[in-house]
């Protein structure tokens, strides 16, 4: 690497989709093993874990539940701070990364919401209940779907990031939402036993396969977003050379 | 400023605008319901303030997509959008405002007679009327973003719809809270009533930098 390009620092030699295409595919085969690696053996370890003395085999559900909900979480971010990158600095592969981000944020939502609710049956004795915790993860599922539909509403992926963008970063207020609001209003959903100030207060038998499981979800939705920011890309190029086809095609029938 | 909120106030009231539209529309809610739930007072006196809330959330959400769309469709939205930041930006909050004066005080406005149709007390009324007050606002600022993010489509009127309602969803609690809680004995008035108050200057705050930034983006 040259020494200007070193000075511009590996983000913004990042910017350059070429490039980024050969490093992310060089990435891809090692993230894609980890993930699933870590995703058999955090499945081992959430299948050896003792049975909860109160809940019994339900317990597990957790392990599938805790970390898609994180996650749901975590892609929200990840696309509140790519919508940064596309109205502050204007990267070029910012807009691919929110877009991109979207089906899959919307995926790890619904499966939490799904298995959530399948652990509330037996647990709470019903499927759903209008919680503060609850009703905030609908919401950020809805955000997902509008902004998805904000998408396909337009043909020129180039004219909607600026406004998705926009409404990404209006739509974050929810996340801190979810956060706390197991702690600001006190509902049916149990509050934080993980991510808290004073240490997690969740038996370490239990607490190490949610940590495997959730670095396994994480490595999956990288993997996943490097392979959908991939496709876009490619999307995006096959598109430019048919319009510059059909140019090229309009101006030669112009010509006498 | 002042003569854009005018012209606004004149666009939305004269044929065909969306004032008497957004009343109307307001009325036919609450009066659907008790066809769909049955005439039953107490049960309806019961739910009536939130009834009032979804009809006025509805409402407000109807005539939201033609906030910037007239303007662009007439060219002049390009003029607004060459301004300058700080310009841009109150100016979007006074069409903000118009489109509240317009569509959200007529609702607040043609509430007591809903609330007496839906059999609520004297104190519900008011407190309804309080809270939408306070709280339309809110869906108008907020709805802004939305308007200026679905500006470029066609048919963006829907969507303005399913973008902003999950964002509203937080005035509809606590708007419906404080209203529940002023007839409701030992539930204080005040809290849940000061968390609107703040949503709204929240929105009022964030909605028209956002909307700003939405119409800025799209223009390029």
């Amino acid at each position: 690497m040259s020494d200007t390009t070193a000075s511009q620092g590996w983000f913004t030699s990042l910017a350059n989709p070429t490039r980024f295409l050969a490093l992310s595919g060089r990435i891809l085969p090692y993230l894609a093993t980890a993930a699933v690696v870590s995703l058999l053996v955090g499945l081992y370890m959430s299948f050896a874990a003792p049975e909860d003395y109160q809940q019994g085999i339900t317990v597990r559900i957790m392990f599938i539940h805790v970390p898609a909900a994180w996650l749901a979480m975590m892609c929200y971010s990840v696309m509140a701070i790519a919508s940064i990158g596309t109205l502050v600095w204007r990267h070029p592969l910012a807009d691919v990364a929110a877009k991109t981000a979207l089906p899959i944020g919307a995926a790890f939502t619904f499966l939490s919401l799904l298995t959530g609710s399948l652990w509330g049956r037996p647990m709470w004795g019903t499927w759903w209940v209008w919680d503060a915790r609850l009703t905030s993860v609908f919401v950020l599922f809805l955000m997902y779907l509008g902004l998805m539909a904000l998408h396909r509403a337009m043909d020129d992926p180039a004219r909607a990031a600026r406004p998705a963008a926009v409404l990404t970063l209006v739509g974050f207020i929810n996340i801190p939402i979810i956060k706390f609001s197991v702690d600001w209003w006190n509902t049916l959903h149990q509050p934080a036993s993980v991510m808290r100030l004073d240490g997690p207060t969740i038996h370490p038998s239990m607490l190490y396969p949610l940590l495997v499981m959730a670095v396994a979800y994480t490595l999956i939705f990288f993997t996943l977003h490097l392979m959908a920011m991939r496709n876009e890309i490619l999307r995006r190029r096959v598109q430019a050379m048919r319009r510059q086809a059909a140019q090229a095609i309009g101006a030669g029938g112009a010509r006498p | 400023m002042m003569a854009l909120l005018k012209r606004d106030l004149a666009i939305a009231t004269r044929s065909g605008g969306a004032a008497m539209l957004g009343v109307l529309f307001f009325l036919a809610v609450v009066a659907v319901i008790p066809f769909g739930i049955g005439p039953d007072l107490n049960l309806l006196a019961r739910i009536g303030p939130a009834i009032l809330w979804i009809g006025a959330l509805l409402a407000s959400l109807l005539g939201l997509d033609r906030l910037f769309q007239a303007d662009r469709e007439d060219g002049s939205l390009d003029m607004l959008v060459m301004q300058d930041w700080f310009s841009l930006v109150l100016t979007v909050f006074v069409k903000s405002l118009a489109h509240w004066l317009a569509t959200g005080l007529p609702l607040v406005l043609a509430a007591p007679l809903l609330g007496l149709l839906m059999n609520m007390s004297a104190t519900a009324t008011g407190a309804v009327m309080l809270t939408l007050l306070v709280g339309t606002p809110a869906i108008s600022f907020i709805g802004a973003v939305g308007a200026a993010v679905a500006v470029v489509l066609p048919r963006g009127g829907l969507l303005v719809s399913i973008l902003i309602l999950p964002l509203a969803i937080p005035i509809l609690i606590f708007g419906v809270s404080a209203s529940y809680a002023a007839v409701t004995d030992p539930d204080p008035f005040l809290p849940p009533f000061m968390i609107l108050s703040a949503i709204a200057l929240f929105f009022a705050a964030l909605g028209p930098v956002a909307a700003a930034a939405a119409l800025k983006g799209a223009a390029d």
